[in-house]
Protein backbone atom coordinates (compact mmCIF):
# COMPACT_ATOMS: atom_id res chain seq x y z
CA UNK A 1 0.00 0.00 0.00
CA UNK A 2 2.43 2.38 1.04
CA UNK A 3 4.64 1.15 -1.87
CA UNK A 4 1.88 2.05 -4.52
CA UNK A 5 1.13 5.31 -2.31
CA UNK A 6 4.77 6.74 -2.79
CA UNK A 7 5.50 5.56 -6.98
CA UNK A 8 1.93 7.06 -7.98
CA UNK A 9 3.45 10.54 -6.33
CA UNK A 10 6.73 9.80 -7.85
CA UNK A 11 4.90 9.33 -11.11
CA UNK A 12 2.69 12.02 -11.09
CA UNK A 13 5.37 14.22 -9.67
CA UNK A 14 7.90 13.54 -12.67
CA UNK A 15 4.89 14.11 -15.31
CA UNK A 16 3.82 17.15 -13.94
CA UNK A 17 7.17 18.77 -13.38
CA UNK A 18 8.13 17.60 -16.98
CA UNK A 19 4.62 19.23 -18.38
CA UNK A 20 5.58 22.61 -16.59
CA UNK A 21 9.23 22.93 -17.02
CA UNK A 22 8.54 22.52 -20.36
CA UNK A 23 9.63 25.45 -22.78
CA UNK A 24 6.39 26.10 -24.13
CA UNK A 25 4.51 25.94 -21.25
CA UNK A 26 3.72 29.48 -20.74
CA UNK A 27 2.12 29.55 -24.18
CA UNK A 28 0.19 26.05 -23.72
CA UNK A 29 -0.85 27.25 -20.55
CA UNK A 30 -2.17 30.57 -21.60
CA UNK A 31 -4.34 29.14 -24.72
CA UNK A 32 -5.76 26.03 -22.84
CA UNK A 33 -5.79 27.12 -19.28
CA UNK A 34 -7.21 30.58 -19.51
CA UNK A 35 -9.34 31.52 -16.47
CA UNK A 36 -10.71 34.50 -17.78
CA UNK A 37 -11.93 33.20 -20.96
CA UNK A 38 -12.75 30.03 -19.07
CA UNK A 39 -15.19 32.47 -17.28
CA UNK A 40 -16.42 34.59 -20.13
CA UNK A 41 -17.48 30.99 -22.10
CA UNK A 42 -18.90 29.22 -19.06
CA UNK A 43 -22.15 30.19 -18.95
CA UNK A 44 -22.40 30.33 -22.96
CA UNK A 45 -21.31 26.74 -22.97
CA UNK A 46 -23.50 25.52 -20.15
CA UNK A 47 -26.46 26.26 -21.82
CA UNK A 48 -25.43 24.98 -25.27
CA UNK A 49 -24.58 21.23 -23.29
CA UNK A 50 -28.49 21.48 -22.26
CA UNK A 51 -28.71 20.53 -25.89
CA UNK A 52 -26.50 17.69 -26.03
CA UNK A 53 -28.05 16.44 -22.62
CA UNK A 54 -31.36 16.40 -24.83
CA UNK A 55 -30.54 14.62 -27.77
CA UNK A 56 -28.71 11.84 -25.47
CA UNK A 57 -32.22 11.69 -23.35
CA UNK A 58 -34.09 10.92 -26.45
CA UNK A 59 -31.88 9.19 -28.59
CA UNK A 60 -31.61 6.56 -25.47
CA UNK A 61 -34.96 6.08 -24.91
CA UNK A 62 -35.49 4.98 -28.77
CA UNK A 63 -32.61 2.89 -28.48
CA UNK A 64 -33.29 0.70 -25.77
CA UNK A 65 -36.34 0.00 -27.84
CA UNK A 66 -35.24 -0.18 -31.33
CA UNK A 67 -32.10 -2.06 -30.84
CA UNK A 68 -34.04 -4.92 -28.96
CA UNK A 69 -36.60 -5.42 -31.80
CA UNK A 70 -33.32 -5.80 -33.89
CA UNK A 71 -31.82 -7.94 -31.55
CA UNK A 72 -35.08 -9.84 -31.28
CA UNK A 73 -35.58 -10.27 -35.00
CA UNK A 74 -32.28 -11.28 -35.66
CA UNK A 75 -32.48 -14.43 -33.09
CA UNK A 76 -35.85 -15.50 -34.76
CA UNK A 77 -35.04 -19.02 -35.55
CA UNK A 78 -35.83 -20.98 -38.41
CA UNK A 79 -35.47 -20.41 -42.23
CA UNK A 80 -39.05 -18.92 -43.10
CA UNK A 81 -37.14 -15.65 -41.11
CA UNK A 82 -34.53 -16.04 -42.86
CA UNK A 83 -35.37 -12.99 -45.07
CA UNK A 84 -36.06 -10.77 -41.65
CA UNK A 85 -32.76 -12.08 -40.23
CA UNK A 86 -30.91 -10.87 -43.33
CA UNK A 87 -32.09 -7.56 -42.88
CA UNK A 88 -31.20 -7.35 -39.36
CA UNK A 89 -27.17 -8.54 -39.83
CA UNK A 90 -27.27 -6.01 -43.08
CA UNK A 91 -28.34 -3.10 -40.98
CA UNK A 92 -25.95 -3.63 -37.99
CA UNK A 93 -23.04 -4.60 -40.41
CA UNK A 94 -23.47 -1.29 -42.13
CA UNK A 95 -24.16 0.64 -39.02
CA UNK A 96 -21.37 -0.58 -36.99
CA UNK A 97 -19.05 -0.05 -40.06
CA UNK A 98 -19.60 3.35 -40.72
CA UNK A 99 -18.28 6.89 -38.99
CA UNK A 100 -20.77 7.97 -36.78
CA UNK A 101 -19.79 11.72 -37.97
CA UNK A 102 -20.27 10.52 -41.49
CA UNK A 103 -23.85 9.37 -40.80
CA UNK A 104 -24.68 12.41 -39.07
CA UNK A 105 -23.33 14.46 -42.22
CA UNK A 106 -25.27 12.62 -44.66
CA UNK A 107 -28.30 12.24 -43.13
CA UNK A 108 -28.86 15.79 -41.62
CA UNK A 109 -28.05 17.62 -45.18
CA UNK A 110 -28.94 14.93 -47.56
CA UNK A 111 -32.58 13.90 -46.51
CA UNK A 112 -33.42 17.25 -46.56
CA UNK A 113 -31.95 18.07 -49.85
CA UNK A 114 -34.28 15.41 -50.92
CA UNK A 115 -37.43 18.26 -50.25
CA UNK A 116 -40.07 16.04 -49.94
CA UNK A 117 -43.31 16.99 -48.10
CA UNK A 118 -43.94 16.02 -44.74
CA UNK A 119 -40.29 15.26 -43.86
CA UNK A 120 -38.77 17.10 -41.41
CA UNK A 121 -35.79 19.55 -42.67
CA UNK A 122 -34.82 19.77 -38.86
CA UNK A 123 -30.94 19.12 -38.47
CA UNK A 124 -31.22 18.38 -34.77
CA UNK A 125 -33.97 15.35 -35.83
CA UNK A 126 -31.62 14.28 -38.71
CA UNK A 127 -28.55 14.48 -36.12
CA UNK A 128 -30.45 12.48 -33.61
CA UNK A 129 -31.46 9.55 -36.09
CA UNK A 130 -28.22 9.25 -37.40
CA UNK A 131 -27.03 8.83 -33.28
CA UNK A 132 -29.76 6.03 -33.19
CA UNK A 133 -29.10 4.16 -36.05
CA UNK A 134 -25.49 3.84 -34.99
CA UNK A 135 -26.27 3.76 -31.93
CA UNK A 136 -28.53 0.95 -32.23
CA UNK A 137 -26.61 -1.13 -33.98
CA UNK A 138 -24.14 -2.03 -31.19
CA UNK A 139 -26.61 -2.06 -28.86
CA UNK A 140 -28.51 -4.82 -30.79
CA UNK A 141 -25.59 -6.73 -30.76
CA UNK A 142 -25.10 -6.69 -27.01
CA UNK A 143 -28.51 -7.95 -26.99
CA UNK A 144 -28.02 -10.71 -28.78
CA UNK A 145 -25.02 -11.71 -26.97
CA UNK A 146 -27.21 -11.52 -23.95
CA UNK A 147 -30.15 -13.65 -26.16
CA UNK A 148 -27.38 -16.13 -26.91
CA UNK A 149 -25.80 -16.01 -23.27
CA UNK A 150 -29.45 -17.90 -21.94
CA UNK A 151 -28.65 -21.43 -21.52
CA UNK A 152 -30.74 -23.79 -24.49
CA UNK A 153 -32.55 -25.88 -21.85
CA UNK A 154 -34.45 -22.86 -20.84
CA UNK A 155 -35.90 -22.95 -24.67
CA UNK A 156 -36.32 -25.95 -24.22
CA UNK A 157 -38.15 -26.28 -21.20
CA UNK A 158 -40.28 -23.16 -22.32
CA UNK A 159 -40.66 -24.75 -25.82
CA UNK A 160 -41.73 -27.90 -23.84
CA UNK A 161 -44.42 -25.98 -21.65
CA UNK A 162 -46.11 -25.14 -24.76
CA UNK A 163 -45.30 -21.93 -25.63
CA UNK A 164 -44.80 -20.71 -29.22
CA UNK A 165 -41.21 -19.91 -30.51
CA UNK A 166 -42.09 -15.81 -30.42
CA UNK A 167 -43.18 -16.77 -26.21
CA UNK A 168 -40.62 -17.98 -25.83
CA UNK A 169 -38.29 -15.42 -26.87
CA UNK A 170 -40.57 -13.15 -25.73
CA UNK A 171 -41.82 -14.03 -21.77
CA UNK A 172 -38.62 -16.84 -20.89
CA UNK A 173 -35.11 -15.76 -22.93
CA UNK A 174 -34.81 -11.78 -23.36
CA UNK A 175 -36.03 -11.13 -19.58
CA UNK A 176 -32.90 -12.77 -18.61
CA UNK A 177 -30.60 -11.36 -21.65
CA UNK A 178 -31.67 -8.01 -20.67
CA UNK A 179 -30.62 -8.25 -17.31
CA UNK A 180 -27.18 -9.64 -18.06
CA UNK A 181 -26.39 -6.82 -20.25
CA UNK A 182 -27.36 -3.74 -18.68
CA UNK A 183 -23.95 -3.08 -17.62
CA UNK A 184 -22.52 -3.51 -21.62
CA UNK A 185 -25.49 -1.54 -22.21
CA UNK A 186 -24.32 1.55 -20.06
CA UNK A 187 -21.01 1.19 -21.39
CA UNK A 188 -22.83 2.06 -24.66
CA UNK A 189 -24.43 4.76 -22.98
CA UNK A 190 -21.16 6.11 -22.35
CA UNK A 191 -20.21 6.51 -25.69
CA UNK A 192 -23.60 8.34 -27.07
CA UNK A 193 -23.01 10.70 -24.20
CA UNK A 194 -20.02 12.16 -25.78
CA UNK A 195 -20.91 11.33 -29.11
CA UNK A 196 -23.45 13.65 -29.06
CA UNK A 197 -21.16 16.19 -29.90
CA UNK A 198 -20.56 14.78 -33.27
CA UNK A 199 -24.48 16.27 -34.07
CA UNK A 200 -22.31 20.25 -34.43
CA UNK A 201 -21.05 19.10 -37.61
CA UNK A 202 -24.81 19.22 -39.15
CA UNK A 203 -24.98 22.91 -38.06
CA UNK A 204 -26.65 22.94 -34.45
CA UNK A 205 -25.10 24.89 -31.64
CA UNK A 206 -24.37 22.13 -28.97
CA UNK A 207 -21.77 22.39 -26.65
CA UNK A 208 -18.17 21.08 -29.04
CA UNK A 209 -19.65 24.20 -31.33
CA UNK A 210 -20.39 26.93 -29.12
CA UNK A 211 -16.86 25.95 -27.70
CA UNK A 212 -15.74 26.11 -31.06
CA UNK A 213 -17.20 30.03 -31.52
CA UNK A 214 -15.96 31.31 -28.48
CA UNK A 215 -12.59 29.16 -29.27
CA UNK A 216 -12.58 31.68 -32.99
CA UNK A 217 -14.16 34.64 -31.32
CA UNK A 218 -10.54 34.54 -28.40
CA UNK A 219 -7.61 32.61 -30.60
CA UNK A 220 -7.97 30.67 -27.28
CA UNK A 221 -8.80 26.55 -26.79
CA UNK A 222 -10.02 27.02 -22.84
CA UNK A 223 -13.12 26.74 -24.25
CA UNK A 224 -12.72 23.21 -25.00
CA UNK A 225 -11.09 22.25 -21.50
CA UNK A 226 -14.52 24.36 -20.28
CA UNK A 227 -16.64 21.45 -22.49
CA UNK A 228 -14.33 18.41 -21.25
CA UNK A 229 -15.07 19.28 -17.89
CA UNK A 230 -19.25 19.07 -18.59
CA UNK A 231 -18.59 16.35 -20.23
CA UNK A 232 -16.59 14.39 -17.20
CA UNK A 233 -19.02 15.94 -14.96
CA UNK A 234 -22.03 13.97 -16.70
CA UNK A 235 -20.22 10.83 -17.81
CA UNK A 236 -17.58 9.76 -14.83
CA UNK A 237 -20.67 9.20 -12.24
CA UNK A 238 -22.04 7.26 -14.96
CA UNK A 239 -19.34 5.26 -15.16
CA UNK A 240 -19.02 4.80 -11.54
CA UNK A 241 -21.97 3.69 -11.24
CA UNK A 242 -22.30 1.03 -13.98
CA UNK A 243 -18.80 -0.43 -12.20
CA UNK A 244 -21.06 -0.57 -8.99
CA UNK A 245 -23.93 -1.88 -10.91
CA UNK A 246 -21.35 -4.94 -12.52
CA UNK A 247 -20.07 -5.56 -8.73
CA UNK A 248 -23.45 -5.98 -7.34
CA UNK A 249 -24.79 -8.36 -9.71
CA UNK A 250 -21.59 -10.48 -9.65
CA UNK A 251 -22.12 -10.34 -5.77
CA UNK A 252 -25.34 -11.40 -6.04
CA UNK A 253 -24.94 -14.15 -8.92
CA UNK A 254 -22.19 -15.56 -6.42
CA UNK A 255 -24.30 -15.89 -3.56
CA UNK A 256 -27.42 -17.55 -5.12
CA UNK A 257 -25.25 -20.05 -7.06
CA UNK A 258 -26.50 -19.07 -10.19
CA UNK A 259 -24.36 -18.52 -12.95
CA UNK B 1 14.44 16.15 -38.37
CA UNK B 2 12.85 16.13 -34.72
CA UNK B 3 15.80 17.60 -33.18
CA UNK B 4 16.02 20.02 -36.28
CA UNK B 5 12.33 21.24 -35.55
CA UNK B 6 13.06 21.78 -31.56
CA UNK B 7 15.95 23.56 -32.44
CA UNK B 8 13.90 26.24 -34.87
CA UNK B 9 11.55 26.40 -31.81
CA UNK B 10 13.85 27.24 -29.74
CA UNK B 11 15.46 29.71 -31.92
CA UNK B 12 12.28 31.04 -32.68
CA UNK B 13 10.99 31.47 -29.22
CA UNK B 14 14.45 33.24 -28.58
CA UNK B 15 13.65 35.30 -31.49
CA UNK B 16 10.54 36.25 -30.19
CA UNK B 17 11.55 36.66 -26.80
CA UNK B 18 14.24 39.40 -27.67
CA UNK B 19 12.31 41.10 -29.79
CA UNK B 20 9.27 41.50 -27.11
CA UNK B 21 11.02 43.05 -24.54
CA UNK B 22 13.23 45.29 -26.32
CA UNK B 23 10.69 46.62 -29.34
CA UNK B 24 11.80 50.62 -28.45
CA UNK B 25 15.38 49.81 -28.10
CA UNK B 26 15.10 47.92 -31.57
CA UNK B 27 13.13 50.61 -33.03
CA UNK B 28 15.33 53.47 -32.06
CA UNK B 29 18.20 51.90 -33.35
CA UNK B 30 16.49 51.06 -36.70
CA UNK B 31 16.75 54.67 -37.52
CA UNK B 32 20.56 55.20 -36.82
CA UNK B 33 23.08 53.18 -38.73
CA UNK B 34 21.83 49.60 -37.72
CA UNK B 35 20.95 47.10 -39.85
CA UNK B 36 17.25 47.25 -40.80
CA UNK B 37 15.36 44.79 -38.73
CA UNK B 38 12.94 44.20 -42.23
CA UNK B 39 16.16 43.85 -44.68
CA UNK B 40 15.27 40.16 -46.48
CA UNK B 41 19.02 39.01 -44.52
CA UNK B 42 17.19 39.80 -40.71
CA UNK B 43 13.85 38.38 -41.08
CA UNK B 44 13.15 35.12 -38.80
CA UNK B 45 11.93 33.01 -41.21
CA UNK B 46 10.62 29.56 -41.06
CA UNK B 47 12.96 28.71 -44.05
CA UNK B 48 15.41 30.82 -44.11
CA UNK B 49 15.39 32.37 -47.84
CA UNK B 50 12.03 31.81 -48.37
CA UNK B 51 8.48 33.45 -47.50
CA UNK B 52 5.93 30.54 -46.17
CA UNK B 53 2.95 31.57 -46.43
CA UNK B 54 -0.11 29.60 -45.09
CA UNK B 55 -3.66 29.52 -46.28
CA UNK B 56 -6.94 27.18 -45.96
CA UNK B 57 -7.33 24.52 -48.28
CA UNK B 58 -10.01 24.98 -50.38
CA UNK B 59 -8.70 28.01 -51.61
CA UNK B 60 -11.97 29.83 -52.32
CA UNK B 61 -12.91 32.12 -55.42
CA UNK B 62 -12.57 35.15 -55.14
CA UNK B 63 -9.68 35.12 -52.99
CA UNK B 64 -7.85 32.56 -55.00
CA UNK B 65 -8.47 32.34 -58.61
CA UNK B 66 -7.02 29.92 -61.22
CA UNK B 67 -6.95 26.40 -62.31
CA UNK B 68 -5.79 23.81 -59.41
CA UNK B 69 -2.65 22.18 -58.36
CA UNK B 70 -0.42 21.19 -55.38
CA UNK B 71 -2.27 20.40 -52.51
CA UNK B 72 -5.03 22.41 -53.85
CA UNK B 73 -7.42 19.86 -55.67
CA UNK B 74 -11.25 20.01 -56.20
CA UNK B 75 -13.58 21.38 -58.29
CA UNK B 76 -13.85 24.81 -56.30
CA UNK B 77 -10.25 25.11 -55.05
CA UNK B 78 -7.51 27.02 -56.91
CA UNK B 79 -4.01 26.91 -56.33
CA UNK B 80 -2.61 29.33 -54.47
CA UNK B 81 0.82 29.42 -56.46
CA UNK B 82 -1.07 30.76 -59.39
CA UNK B 83 -0.70 34.81 -57.79
CA UNK B 84 -4.33 34.75 -58.78
CA UNK B 85 -7.25 36.37 -57.01
CA UNK B 86 -7.61 39.16 -54.34
CA UNK B 87 -5.58 37.67 -51.34
CA UNK B 88 -3.76 35.06 -53.78
CA UNK B 89 -1.80 38.76 -55.55
CA UNK B 90 -2.01 40.67 -52.25
CA UNK B 91 0.20 37.85 -50.68
CA UNK B 92 2.81 38.30 -53.83
CA UNK B 93 2.93 41.76 -53.64
CA UNK B 94 4.13 41.53 -49.75
CA UNK B 95 6.67 38.83 -50.82
CA UNK B 96 7.72 40.95 -53.25
CA UNK B 97 7.51 44.17 -50.83
CA UNK B 98 9.89 42.24 -48.15
CA UNK B 99 12.07 41.42 -51.08
CA UNK B 100 11.37 38.05 -52.04
CA UNK B 101 10.77 36.62 -55.66
CA UNK B 102 8.30 34.73 -57.06
CA UNK B 103 9.91 31.90 -56.56
CA UNK B 104 10.89 32.05 -53.28
CA UNK B 105 7.53 32.23 -51.85
CA UNK B 106 6.34 28.61 -50.48
CA UNK B 107 2.57 28.08 -49.69
CA UNK B 108 1.36 25.53 -46.99
CA UNK B 109 -2.13 24.35 -46.11
CA UNK B 110 -3.43 25.35 -42.56
CA UNK B 111 -6.54 24.80 -41.48
CA UNK B 112 -7.70 28.10 -39.68
CA UNK B 113 -7.70 26.36 -35.61
CA UNK B 114 -3.73 25.63 -36.81
CA UNK B 115 -3.26 29.39 -37.87
CA UNK B 116 -3.24 30.46 -33.81
CA UNK B 117 -2.76 27.14 -32.02
CA UNK B 118 -0.13 27.91 -29.20
CA UNK B 119 3.50 26.52 -30.17
CA UNK B 120 6.07 27.30 -33.19
CA UNK B 121 3.92 27.52 -36.87
CA UNK B 122 5.31 26.03 -40.19
CA UNK B 123 4.14 29.54 -41.65
CA UNK B 124 5.30 32.78 -41.69
CA UNK B 125 2.14 34.69 -42.47
CA UNK B 126 -1.02 33.23 -43.06
CA UNK B 127 -4.21 34.58 -44.89
CA UNK B 128 -7.54 33.60 -45.41
CA UNK B 129 -9.88 35.91 -44.60
CA UNK B 130 -8.88 36.03 -41.26
CA UNK B 131 -11.11 39.45 -39.66
CA UNK B 132 -9.61 41.40 -36.82
CA UNK B 133 -10.70 41.48 -33.12
CA UNK B 134 -8.70 43.08 -30.20
CA UNK B 135 -9.39 38.98 -28.24
CA UNK B 136 -7.64 37.77 -31.20
CA UNK B 137 -4.79 39.55 -30.72
CA UNK B 138 -4.51 37.39 -27.14
CA UNK B 139 -3.88 34.52 -28.84
CA UNK B 140 -1.53 35.88 -32.18
CA UNK B 141 -0.53 38.83 -33.92
CA UNK B 142 -2.92 40.21 -36.87
CA UNK B 143 -1.51 42.54 -39.41
CA UNK B 144 -2.69 45.89 -40.03
CA UNK B 145 -5.61 46.19 -42.53
CA UNK B 146 -5.28 44.47 -45.94
CA UNK B 147 -9.12 44.32 -46.39
CA UNK B 148 -12.03 46.36 -45.32
CA UNK B 149 -14.73 44.07 -44.98
CA UNK B 150 -18.57 43.93 -45.00
CA UNK B 151 -20.74 40.76 -44.00
CA UNK B 152 -23.48 40.37 -46.50
CA UNK B 153 -26.76 38.25 -46.35
CA UNK B 154 -26.99 35.68 -49.13
CA UNK B 155 -30.79 33.90 -49.63
CA UNK B 156 -32.64 32.29 -52.57
CA UNK B 157 -34.90 34.25 -54.58
CA UNK B 158 -38.13 34.18 -54.18
CA UNK B 159 -38.27 32.67 -50.27
CA UNK B 160 -39.97 36.14 -47.94
CA UNK B 161 -36.38 36.92 -46.81
CA UNK B 162 -35.20 37.99 -49.92
CA UNK B 163 -37.45 40.84 -49.75
CA UNK B 164 -36.46 42.30 -46.52
CA UNK B 165 -34.82 45.74 -46.80
CA UNK B 166 -33.88 46.45 -42.94
CA UNK B 167 -31.92 44.74 -40.03
CA UNK B 168 -35.31 44.51 -38.40
CA UNK B 169 -36.54 42.60 -41.55
CA UNK B 170 -34.63 40.03 -41.09
CA UNK B 171 -35.21 38.87 -37.26
CA UNK B 172 -37.73 36.27 -37.58
CA UNK B 173 -35.67 33.77 -40.01
CA UNK B 174 -33.23 31.38 -39.24
CA UNK B 175 -29.41 31.94 -40.17
CA UNK B 176 -26.46 30.20 -40.68
CA UNK B 177 -22.82 30.64 -41.26
CA UNK B 178 -19.09 29.46 -41.12
CA UNK B 179 -17.58 28.63 -37.37
CA UNK B 180 -15.15 30.73 -36.17
CA UNK B 181 -16.34 33.60 -38.08
CA UNK B 182 -17.26 37.20 -37.14
CA UNK B 183 -20.57 36.66 -39.08
CA UNK B 184 -21.67 34.41 -36.30
CA UNK B 185 -21.26 37.47 -34.06
CA UNK B 186 -22.55 39.79 -36.68
CA UNK B 187 -26.23 37.56 -36.70
CA UNK B 188 -26.14 37.34 -33.19
CA UNK B 189 -25.47 40.94 -31.92
CA UNK B 190 -26.83 42.55 -35.10
CA UNK B 191 -29.51 41.31 -36.23
CA UNK B 192 -30.28 39.29 -33.33
CA UNK B 193 -32.96 36.98 -34.70
CA UNK B 194 -35.60 34.82 -33.07
CA UNK B 195 -34.23 31.24 -34.38
CA UNK B 196 -31.26 29.64 -32.92
CA UNK B 197 -28.54 30.59 -35.86
CA UNK B 198 -27.21 27.12 -37.48
CA UNK B 199 -23.03 27.11 -37.54
CA UNK B 200 -21.59 24.87 -39.92
CA UNK B 201 -17.64 23.57 -40.54
CA UNK B 202 -17.58 24.54 -43.62
CA UNK B 203 -19.27 27.62 -46.28
CA UNK B 204 -20.50 24.75 -48.41
CA UNK B 205 -22.26 23.10 -45.60
CA UNK B 206 -23.66 26.38 -44.98
CA UNK B 207 -24.78 26.47 -48.66
CA UNK B 208 -26.32 23.00 -48.99
CA UNK B 209 -28.26 24.26 -45.84
CA UNK B 210 -29.77 27.07 -47.50
CA UNK B 211 -30.76 25.29 -50.46
CA UNK B 212 -32.07 22.44 -48.53
CA UNK B 213 -34.16 25.12 -46.73
CA UNK B 214 -32.73 24.60 -43.22
CA UNK B 215 -31.81 27.53 -42.78
CA UNK B 216 -33.39 31.02 -44.84
CA UNK B 217 -29.86 33.08 -44.99
CA UNK B 218 -26.10 32.85 -45.30
CA UNK B 219 -23.79 35.64 -43.66
CA UNK B 220 -20.51 35.80 -45.00
CA UNK B 221 -18.21 38.56 -46.07
CA UNK B 222 -19.76 40.36 -49.43
CA UNK B 223 -17.15 38.98 -51.82
CA UNK B 224 -18.14 35.44 -50.79
CA UNK B 225 -21.54 36.35 -50.54
CA UNK B 226 -21.65 37.80 -54.27
CA UNK B 227 -19.81 34.70 -55.63
CA UNK B 228 -22.51 32.45 -53.59
CA UNK B 229 -25.45 34.31 -55.03
CA UNK B 230 -23.81 34.75 -58.49
CA UNK B 231 -21.98 31.59 -59.45
CA UNK B 232 -22.41 28.81 -57.25
CA UNK B 233 -26.15 28.98 -56.78
CA UNK B 234 -28.52 29.33 -59.88
CA UNK B 235 -31.02 31.02 -57.77
CA UNK B 236 -28.99 33.06 -55.04
CA UNK B 237 -29.85 36.36 -54.28
CA UNK B 238 -27.65 39.09 -52.30
CA UNK B 239 -30.48 40.34 -49.58
CA UNK B 240 -28.22 43.41 -48.59
CA UNK B 241 -24.95 44.30 -46.64
CA UNK B 242 -25.17 44.08 -42.77
CA UNK B 243 -24.28 46.80 -40.59
CA UNK B 244 -20.58 47.00 -38.93
CA UNK B 245 -21.12 45.48 -35.13
CA UNK B 246 -19.62 48.53 -33.80
CA UNK B 247 -21.08 51.47 -35.75
CA UNK B 248 -17.98 53.85 -37.14
CA UNK B 249 -15.46 51.19 -36.90
CA UNK B 250 -14.82 49.16 -40.30
CA UNK B 251 -14.08 44.88 -40.17
CA UNK B 252 -11.28 44.52 -41.72
CA UNK B 253 -8.92 41.52 -42.70
CA UNK B 254 -5.31 40.72 -41.24
CA UNK B 255 -2.80 38.29 -41.73
CA UNK B 256 -1.78 36.04 -38.48
CA UNK B 257 1.61 35.74 -37.48
CA UNK B 258 2.70 34.08 -34.42
CA UNK B 259 2.17 36.13 -31.17
CA UNK B 260 4.94 38.26 -30.54
CA UNK B 261 6.58 37.44 -33.99
CA UNK B 262 9.59 39.87 -35.19
CA UNK B 263 7.68 39.68 -38.53
CA UNK B 264 4.40 41.45 -37.73
CA UNK B 265 6.19 45.01 -38.08
CA UNK B 266 7.67 44.43 -41.43
CA UNK B 267 4.34 43.09 -42.81
CA UNK B 268 2.88 46.49 -41.54
CA UNK B 269 5.44 48.19 -43.20
CA UNK B 270 5.15 46.43 -46.57
CA UNK B 271 0.89 46.84 -46.56
CA UNK B 272 1.77 50.55 -45.51
CA UNK B 273 3.93 51.29 -48.64
CA UNK B 274 1.09 49.00 -50.71
CA UNK B 275 -1.33 51.33 -49.55
CA UNK B 276 0.70 54.69 -50.18
CA UNK B 277 1.52 53.41 -53.83
CA UNK B 278 -1.96 52.04 -54.86
CA UNK B 279 -0.78 48.43 -55.49
CA UNK B 280 -3.78 47.19 -53.12
CA UNK B 281 -6.40 49.08 -54.70
CA UNK B 282 -5.13 48.26 -57.90
CA UNK B 283 -4.88 44.28 -56.81
CA UNK B 284 -8.66 44.82 -55.26
CA UNK B 285 -10.18 46.78 -58.71
CA UNK B 286 -8.25 43.78 -60.68
CA UNK B 287 -9.70 40.96 -58.52
CA UNK B 288 -12.88 41.82 -57.11
CA UNK B 289 -16.01 42.50 -58.84
CA UNK B 290 -16.20 45.94 -59.08
CA UNK B 291 -19.59 45.88 -60.76
CA UNK B 292 -20.73 44.03 -57.37
CA UNK B 293 -23.04 46.04 -55.17
CA UNK B 294 -25.87 45.23 -52.62
CA UNK B 295 -28.15 47.88 -50.84
CA UNK B 296 -27.31 48.85 -47.19
CA UNK B 297 -29.68 46.45 -44.48
CA UNK B 298 -30.05 49.80 -42.05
Amino acid sequence: MATAVISTIVVFTAIGLAIVNSPGWPAVREAFLNGEVFRASFPDIARAFKLNVKIFLVAEAVILVFALGVAMLRSLPGPVFFPIRAIAIIYTDVFRGLPTILVITMLALGVPALQLTGVPVSAVFWATVGLILVYSAYVAEVYRAGIESVHPSQEAAARSLGLSRWQTLRYVIVPQAVRRVIPPLLNDFIGLQKDTALVAFAGPVEVLRQAGIDEAANFNFTPYVCTAVLFLALTIPMTRATDWLIERDRRKRAASGVG
Amino acid sequence: MRTRAVAMAIVAALAAASCGSSTSTTASAAGTTQANPCAKANLTLVTPGQLTIGTDNPAFDPYFQGPTGHEWTGKFNHDPYNDQGFEDATAYAVAQQLGFTKDQVKWVAVSFNNSFKPGPKNFDFYLAQVSYSPQRTQGADLSDSYYDVQQAVVALQGTPIASATSVSDLKSYKFGTQIGTTSYDLIQNVVQPSQSTQVYDTLNAALQALKNGQIDGLVTDFPTAYYMANIQLSNGTVVGILPAANSGSKEHFSMVLQKGSSLTECVNGALSALHADGTLAQIQDRWLNQAAHAPDLQ
